[in-house]
């Protein structure tokens, strides 16, 4: 929020602008319940997600308060950031979850809402239970108090992540009062390489951009990059918007998208799923559309990337070295540099491939879902990981657990020694039982790589699954590409 | 209704950083708990060392900045997780007033509602104001003045800071959000009939409590 945010904030929220329009624009529109009189949008919740550690205190404000959930059947609830992955895990098996864990259960309870807790099939990470049970639909607005809501703009939805009290306004209001965003748009040229994924893209992006290129900002990613990924793909991108300060991202849906959506538990049958798609189908930004920021950035020569600091924007290409601070022009990107080095214990000048991991983790709403653990499985099948390595796999959901044991994926993993957990955040923020010891490294397919993020000191390298798998077995940050040619 | 914040008065602490994260703010391991502390899990990892002692030279451990109730900091504060437990953290440790030249959306949103006020100063201004504390260390005494957007410093220095006037207006009035938007309550609703009508498939085809346990 800049002043020169705000002026723009009044252009682009004038009820009167009509012409051409974004898919974002188009989506937003179709959800404003009322302009406020204070330059923000009333705008109407369609799908609620809750999750255990960000709505104890929203209930508690109902209850305060003596308001009601308004529209019980908008929203579901479940467990994921303090349950144990332990196979077989109940809401007791990590004894410091069982508060939050309680309280969503009896919460949900009294108040009529579906509840996926640790002992239904769909429990999963909300961002990605909302799309695969169908709850999250392509065109809807969905928010949920968690940053990387923003994920379900791979199926062309709005996904807002917000605060606690902002949940307790949904729950109290089925509406939230939010300044409009304003359209940013980023084109992904060209076509990726071998081995190269949607995390490898999306980080480089990031790099190029850096961590407040997207603040205010709903970010359209397009391009025939973004056409050619598959629908999970799609998901992992719009999923890091928040790690460049965006408020949401969103790519347009196609055919692929509404072959995802069909026949989901919560997707629409028959007639009603047909005239769900005729409407999807306008789900489109205008060829002359206006952006207030546009950028292009060409896949053709991304490499596999990882990141050395501590800012998702500390990222480079494996087959390069750890950056000398002195190389950053402004002096407090300089300095920021510096600390993170000291804080990973990396020398500048470091080749990136050859640092000897601790930890590797796949997991996370990131690239916690089916093809994620297929392309880990693709490398790891028939080898071994390297002694001194704790290796995991979390599924993203129970239901990604069982279609991946359905292909024979834990067997691949558990017969090269990764760990075969149930599904939750895990690793990724580290406030169940799964922990990175204090100094470990870890390589990690989830999104935040921040000091003391997987535990007190831990430093954190994030990578795509493909890469982390190879990394796991090697012992070590290494180029995917070479595992295979091998 | 809330506790209407007009002024606010005390010590300013710097943090000259950017990209401050909430993860930095309130460090997860006081999350795991709806009863958790959060006014000493304040930058918890980085005023504490692993045994709990504090870190000298963390400047909320440093004379009257252990009570400070303003905070000057870089660019694009409170990015990264929606955590609401940071803009808490600062509110129970006492600081009731951020000011930044600009700050990550959630956070900002989550400020507002918690009675903080984030105030937008530009470069020059936070320059000038992280010298006035410097020169003042002993008694680096701010007064905030939210109706006059203004910052008076312990020279009688003036400075300004933007924030929008209904923000502004909602903090001074201590006004409720969720009863403000209930006001709205016939719109709502009638947003909600016109989609039954016109999406069914985003309603009652695919929400209807009755067709799934
Ligand atoms: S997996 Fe990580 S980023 Fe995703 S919701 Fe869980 S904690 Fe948040």
């Amino acid at each position: 929020m800049t002043p020169d945010h705000k002026t723009s904030e009044h252009k682009t929220a004038d009820p009167s602008v009509t012409g051409p329009r974004s898919l974002f624009d188009r989506i937003w529109d179709a959800h404003v319940v009322k302009r406020l009189e204070d330059d923000r949008d009333l705008v109407f919740v369609d799908r609620h997600v809750l999750q255990e550690t960000t709505s104890a205190q929203a209930f508690e404000g109902l209850a305060r308060a003596g308001r009601r959930v308004m529209h019980p059947e908008l929203t579901v609830a479940t467990q994921d950031h303090i349950v144990s992955t332990l196979p077989g895990r109940d809401e007791g098996t990590n004894p410091g979850g069982t508060e939050l864990l309680g309280l969503m259960r009896a919460n949900t309870a009294a108040h009529g809402i579906r509840h996926f807790g640790v002992d239904d099939r769909r429990q999963g990470i909300v961002h990605v239970m909302a799309h695969e049970t169908g709850f999250a639909l392509p065109g809807c607005l969905l928010t949920c108090g968690d940053s990387h809501t923003s994920t379900v703009g791979g199926l062309g939805a709005i996904g807002l992540g917000v605060g606690t009290s902002e949940v307790e306004h949904v729950l109290a209001t089925q509406t939230l009062a939010i300044t409009r965003p304003r359209n940013m748009r980023v084109t992904f040229d060209g076509a990726l390489g071998r081995g190269i994924s949607a995390k490898d893209i999306i980080l480089h992006m990031i790099g190029q951009l850096g961590v407040a290129a997207g603040r205010g900002c709903a970010v359209e990613y397009a391009g025939p990059a973004i056409r050619a990924l598959p629908i999970e793909a799609r998901l992992t991108i719009c999923n890091m918007s928040i790690e460049f300060g965006a408020r949401l991202g969103l790519i347009a849906p196609d055919d692929a998208t509404f072959a995802y959506v069909r026949g989901r538990e919560f997707t629409p049958t028959g007639a009603a799923f047909d005239r769900a798609v005729a409407e999807w189908r306008d789900l489109v930004t205008d060829p002359d559309a206006r952006f207030d920021r546009d950028f292009t950035i060409d896949c053709r020569q991304v490499a596999p990337q990882v990141t050395w600091g501590t800012s998702p924007q500390d990222v480079a290409g494996v087959d390069v070295a750890v950056p000398d601070p002195a190389q950053f022009a402004d002096h407090r990107r300089r300095d920021l540099a510096a600390a993170a080095l000291s804080y990973m214990g990396l020398e500048p000048g470091t080749p990136l491939e050859g640092i000897p991991i601790d930890v590797a983790f796949i997991g996370s709403c990131t690239n916690g879902r089916l093809s994620d653990l297929e392309a880990a499985a693709a490398v790891a099948r028939g080898k071994r990981v390297a002694p001194n390595v704790r290796a995991l796999v979390v599924p993203g959901s129970m239901s990604v657990k069982r279609e991946a044991e359905a292909l024979g994926l834990h067997r691949i993993f558990e017969n090269a020694g990764f760990e075969w957990r149930d599904a939750g955040c895990s690793m990724c923020v580290s406030i169940n039982e799964d922990v990175v010891a204090p100094g470990a490294r870890c390589i990690a397919t989830s999104n935040r790589n921040f000091e003391n993020r997987q535990g007190l000191r831990s430093r954190t390298h994030l990578a795509s699954p493909a890469m982390v798998a190879a990394a796991a077995i090697a012992g070590r940050i290494t180029d995917v590409r070479k595992e295979m040619t091998a | 209704m809330r506790t209407p914040l007009t002024t606010v008065t005390g010590a300013m602490a710097v943090l000259p950083e950017t990209n401050v994260n909430t993860d930095a703010i309130i460090p997860s391991a006081w999350l795991r708990s709806a009863k958790a502390d959060l006014a000493r899990g304040l930058f918890g990892a980085r005023r504490f060392d692993d045994a709990g002692r504090e870190r000298p030279d963390f400047v909320l451990n440093q004379g009257p900045f252990r009570s400070a109730k303003i905070l000057l900091t870089g660019e694009n504060f409170g990015c990264g997780s929606s955590r609401e437990a940071a803009v808490w953290a600062l509110a129970r440790f006492g600081i009731r007033c951020v000011l930044a030249p600009s700050f990550a959306d959630i956070f900002y949103e989550n400020a507002f509602r918690n009675g903080v006020l984030a105030g937008v100063v530009d470069e020059a201004t936070r320059a000038a104001l992280a010298a006035a504390v410097d020169r003042h260390r002993d008694a680096p005494v701010f007064t905030v003045d939210l109706p006059g957007t203004a910052i008076v410093g312990p020279d009688g220095d003036r400075h300004t800071f933007m924030v929008p006037p209904h923000r502004a207006g909602m903090l001074i009035r201590g006004d409720d959000e969720i009863d403000l938007t209930l006001r709205h309550l016939d719109a709502i609703e009638r947003h909600l009939a016109k989609a039954k009508l016109e999406r069914d498939w985003l309603h009652d085809a695919s929400t209807d409590t009755r067709q799934y346990p």
